[in-house]
């Protein structure tokens, strides 16, 4: 194998070192009802290219490829990946390496990281951000959980409907143990959240909406910061598509406490749901209450810049059970690609590509609307929008799947008052001709 | 670190077992860490104190002192409610490794000043030190 | 040691590199954007933010700023890594390739499971290789880290106490453990109940049975444990959690030692997670992403995070409707791109070289203890798993500490052991070097560990200001710290 260097004149010669008369003997320690007691039964092993055609051939079998049109978002967008961007975060220098407890042979991950905090906390007007949490969803029940220490005695917390529904189960399942309530907020017609009756939920920590949310409506968080802090809540905003701050608001301008959400969009490919990115930042007061890794700037011995952890104390390898969360390995090589990313489009690229994201798909809501279709939700959208078709739109979706283009997520399983009704979500990926031609097919 | 012999044990304070001192000043108390807790620690980062009026038990956690790599809990030497924190310690905690002494964490008006004598005088701290 | 005179470690060319904020030009950019081609649309003015404060580079300057970031860096590439229970092995670069897979890596995670065969098939094989390796019945390949596995964990303990209806508040928790199992157990309530173990390093029956009680949810524990060493009266453990109504959950992170070996359930273990990061050679990347899949026994197997993958005839499906489960714990299908780097290990390593790679795991880390315990102070003597515990105790006399010899390593080119950890150990320097090294490189990793041994009885102060021959010295945590400075622009 490979990967396995020892010659047996090797292993003998250490064996003898080691005082053993073969390698079995090396596990005496281990009694003989804990050990392996049948064959495992796995494939035999394949060479180089053998796995090369059992990858190929598993590829082949999916319904989709690279070359679908597929105008679905939903917390996972198909944008393009400058070469640029794989090349250097490939490198096997950050790829290799382990989380930098050695700081002077991990300046070039540390460096990375406070140049991603940096980039992040401009992006969502923060003041502080983290080294990374595992996905957005779990970033998004981190946030609830830090403001639940924030508030002390507090125990419950109200969450938009809007929100993903994917990161709200994720929530269910980290605060409910801890017997956490949660609390959930209608949307209006205008696709945005109903903050009208929060006073009567009682104490909350916190009041979580998205934005853009799942319809792809942007939120009011102006307002709602006001709102959320007449009820002495904090404000925790999240996102699935920080694209969006390329041309809005930011959260963190608009008031937002805690703003958390999926960094997947810099330079992440879908990849069938991850390894994505947890962005996680806040206002400075509450920095020692963050979950997860910070890199911070110091100086070296010589009063060099260099980099290293900080602010470890608040993490489960010191604080242990009453650290600020139990994470260790976090998504660190997704948040160098992030920071790759956003260095490559630069503050003039970012609005550019985000404006060029806005437009085009209001100019497919402005084909669908002409080909007969409502838009289910009248307020601004950033990317993604719901559709109700005049007729069955599923026989039109079929046609266009055999043309390579994937139209819309149907919501029923997610919303049942919304079945029927289709998420679309289009990006710099989707061409004019693309959206002409499912136009042309909706209209057929 | 410093061997017991070259640690400052001042004889006009008294000392607990989680090596807090505490020292009367007219009605109320000064509390602090010892000399063998802030060596013990090493540079001190972050020091996190109650609020004024809290009231704590003897025995009470009543806030953390961190290094870059440990957290230490600070209890109460005697029962009593917090009259005032040190603040100049937020913004300059490494006092606490220079005078130890000097650089007291609360104030307290003890609610049971008889406390304060059940405390390990000087001699009696040295000898928990030694075992 | 080399045969010529020169110096085995770094000494090259280190490129300085300043801030991305101080390079570029207003106007410049890395990467191309496609032409607009539609009309702008209207947008609401008062919804339009301040444009982000990011500096404008082009591809080159970009290209220039990570390259030498990234020779500021070691990696498992660079040379050997030995950091106790970490298990930096080498990466293999066919499965980088695997990943990338052009239709795999573009799959979209949501649309419906006949669009999606191809990735759903790689999900179930790999929760079947996973199942077939612990012993255990079920998997999950949802957790996206170590640490997100034991919370899977706990949640299941959580629910399936509660699906019993008594919930309980305790753990039990040895000394040995890793920092983030507490942490874990602490998200579901549960309060950590320490048991130390004894003079031989390893867990005490008797101890056991005095804690567990039936307010105990059960106990959690790293086997082999974290000072490298097979906890031999698992079974007996686990019967006595078992006999009070707990489960036994076990800490999948060593498990590079005992492929092969060791069959957690017939070990009377009913959770474990493993670390594909470590034992199933996906890289690191500097700190994650990793992958923390959770095996669990058949009874627990209705408790596990939905979707699950199912197979029916030969179509593969997701299936929610789970009533027992304890949720969702990530947004979509866990690290999947991490899952198909494992997946990848797992086809070309197969059943006997799995088997093989443990065998030489257990054989260096035993060779690199045998070699050593002369000059350093060993506190358990007797035959290791995959790692070995060291000490400083030899070196006091010099006042030479563990951090000193970890930083002197440096300068000879090698990543240091894990130290400071376990805690039991005094002054620890946990030593493993991993399947992937050789005993040529093992022998020259011994020889610069004697070498500093010998330095610091002749010259500590070479040692107390090590490295010298890095980008940067020793920094100073304690002004980190003090004064955080979290984000740019900095003061340089």
């Amino acid at each position: 194998m490979r990967y396995l260097p020892h010659t047996s004149e090797e292993i003998d010669a250490m064996l003898a070192t080691v005082g053993a008369a073969g390698l079995d003997e090396l596990f005496a320690s281990v009694p003989s009802d804990c050990r392996v007691a049948r064959p495992w039964d796995l494939p035999a092993p394949r060479s180089e290219w053998e796995l090369n055609d059992h990858l190929r051939a598993l590829a082949a079998s999916m319904g989709v490829d690279e070359q679908t049109a597929v105008l679905v978002g939903a917390g996972s967008y198909h944008h393009h990946i400058p070469e640029t961007v794989r090349a250097l975060a490939g490198r096997s220098e950050f790829l290799t390496s382990y989380t930098p407890y050695q700081p002077e042979m991990a300046q070039g991950t540390l460096q990375a990281i406070f140049e991603y905090q940096t980039l992040t906390a401009r992006l969502l007007g923060v003041d502080v951000v983290n080294a990374s949490m595992y996905d957005g969803a779990s970033a998004l029940a981190e946030a609830l959980l830090m403001a639940l220490r924030v508030a002390k005695k507090k125990r419950r917390v109200a969450v938009a409907k809007a929100i993903h529904p994917h990161y709200r189960a994720v929530v269910r399942a980290y605060l409910q143990p801890a017997g956490f309530e949660i609390v959930e907020l209608d949307t209006l017609t205008s696709g945005r959240t109903d903050l009208g009756g929060l006073a009567a939920h009682g104490d909350l920590a916190a009041v979580a909406l998205q934005s853009p949310n799942f319809f792809g409506v942007i939120e009011d968080l102006d307002s709602a910061a006001a709102v959320v802090h007449r009820t002495d809540a904090l404000l925790v905003a999240a996102f699935t598509e920080p694209l969006a701050y390329g041309l809005f608001k930011s959260p963190g301008a608009c008031g937002a406490d805690i703003v958390c959400g999926e960094g997947q969009s810099f330079g992440l490919p879908r990849s069938f749901g991850g390894p994505y990115l947890g962005m996680f930042g806040c206002k400075a007061p509450f920095t020692r209450n963050l979950p997860g890794r910070l890199v911070g700037e110091t100086k070296d011995a010589e009063g060099r810049r260099g980099y290293v952890l900080t602010l470890a104390t608040r993490e489960q390898h010191i604080r242990r059970e009453k650290a600020t969360s139990n994470i260790c390995s976090n998504q660190g090589l997704c948040a160098l690609t992030a920071a790759i990313y956003m260095a490559s489009l630069g503050g003039t690229g970012l609005r550019q590509l985000a404006r060029l994201n806005y437009d085009r798909a209001e100019y497919l809501k402005g084909l669908l609307v002409r080909a007969g279709a409502k838009i289910v939700f009248d307020g601004p959208t950033f990317n993604e929008f719901v559709v109700e078709f005049a007729a069955d739109f599923r026989p039109a979706r079929e046609r266009l799947l055999a043309r390579n283009i994937v139209t819309g997520l149907e919501l029923g399983d997610l919303y049942p008052e919304l079945a029927g009704r289709y998420l679309f979500c289009v990006t710099e990926t989707i061409d004019k001709k693309t959206m002409d031609t499912i136009a042309a097919e909706v209209a057929a | 670190m410093k061997e017991i012999d070259e640690l400052n044990l001042p004889d006009d304070i008294r000392y607990t077992d989680d090596h807090e001192w505490a020292k009367p000043a007219g009605d109320t108390v000064l509390v602090g860490v010892s000399d063998y807790a802030q060596d013990q620690m090493g540079d001190i980062v972050f020091v996190e104190l109650p609020a004024v009026g809290d009231t704590f038990a003897k025995g009470d956690e009543f806030g953390t002192l961190e290094s870059v790599k440990a957290v230490s809990e600070l209890y109460m030497p005697i029962s009593g409610q917090v009259v005032a924190v040190n603040i100049a310690l937020a913004d300059a905690p490494e006092l606490i490794n220079q005078q130890p002494y000097a650089s007291w964490l609360v104030e307290i008006k003890p609610s049971d000043p008889g406390e304060y004598e059940q405390l390990h005088d000087a001699a009696g701290y040295l000898q928990l030190l030694r075992g | 040691m080399s045969t010529t005179n020169e110096f085995p470690g770094t000494g090259g060319l280190i490129l300085n590199e300043p801030l991305l904020w101080h390079k570029g030009k207003k106007g410049r950019i890395g990467m191309s954007i496609p032409a607009g081609e539609v009309p702008a649309a209207a947008i609401d003015p008062l919804l339009v933010g301040e444009p982000a404060d990011f500096p404008d580079l082009s591809e080159v300057d970009v290209v220039r700023h990570y390259t030498r970031l990234s020779q500021w860096n070691f990696g498992v590439d660079s040379g050997m890594y030995p950091l106790g229970s970490c298990t930096m092995k080498y990466n293999p670069k066919t499965n980088e390739r695997q990943a990338a897979t052009p239709a795999i890596a573009a799959a979209h995670p949501m649309l419906a499971d006949e669009l999606c065969q191809g990735t759903l098939r790689l999900l179930h094989e790999l929760q079947t290789y996973l199942a077939a390796i612990t012993g255990l019945d079920a998997v999950s390949l949802q957790p996206a880290a170590g640490a997100h596995g034991e919370l899977t964990g706990m949640l299941i303990f959580h629910a399936w106490h509660r699906h019993r209806g008594a919930q309980r508040h305790k753990i039990l928790i040895p000394d040995t453990a890793h920092g983030t199992n507490p942490a874990s157990a602490a998200l579901c309530g549960y309060q950590a109940v320490a048991v130390k173990s004894d003079e031989r390093g390893m867990l005490d029956p008797a101890l056991v049975a005095e804690l567990m009680d039936e307010e105990t949810a059960g106990i959690m524990l790293t086997n082999p444990n974290t000072l490298g060493l097979f906890e031999e009266r698992i079974r007996e453990i686990a019967a006595i959690v078992h006999a009070k109504g707990g489960l036994v959950y076990g800490d999948g992170a060593n498990m590079n030692a005992v492929l092969g070996v060791m069959d957690a359930k017939r070990c009377g273990i009913d959770v474990l997670h493993l670390n594909l990061h470590k034992t199933f050679s996906t890289p690191h990347g500097g700190g994650g992403p990793g992958a923390g899949p959770v095996c669990v026994t058949g009874e627990l197997e209705p408790f596990l995070p939905v979707p699950r993958v199912v197979k029916e005839g030969d179509r593969y499906r997701l299936d929610s409707d789970r009533p027992l489960s304890v949720g969702r714990i990530h947004a979509f299908h866990g690290n999947f791109g991490v899952l198909v780097r494992a997946y990848s290990y797992i086809l070309s390593m197969g059943e006997a070289g799995l088997k093989r790679a443990s065998q030489l795991a257990v054989l260096n880390a035993n060779y690199v203890k045998e070699r050593l315990k002369d000059v350093l102070h060993l506190p358990y003597d007797r035959p290791c798993m995959h790692e070995c515990v060291f000490s400083d105790l030899k070196q006091q006399a010099q006042k030479i500490t563990t951090l000193d010899m970890a930083k002197r390593l440096i300068d000879y080119g090698y990543h240091p052991p894990t130290i400071y950890f376990p805690l039991v150990v005094h002054g620890a320097l946990m030593i493993e070097p991993t399947e992937t090294e050789c005993k040529d490189d093992l022998d020259q990793f011994i020889a610069a560990l004697r070498a500093i041994v010998r330095e610091a009885e002749e010259q500590p102060d070479l040692l107390r200001q090590a490295p010298q021959r890095t980008k940067v010295r020793r920094l100073d945590e304690v002004q980190a710290a003090r004064c955080p400075c979290l984000t740019g622009p900095s003061a340089v």
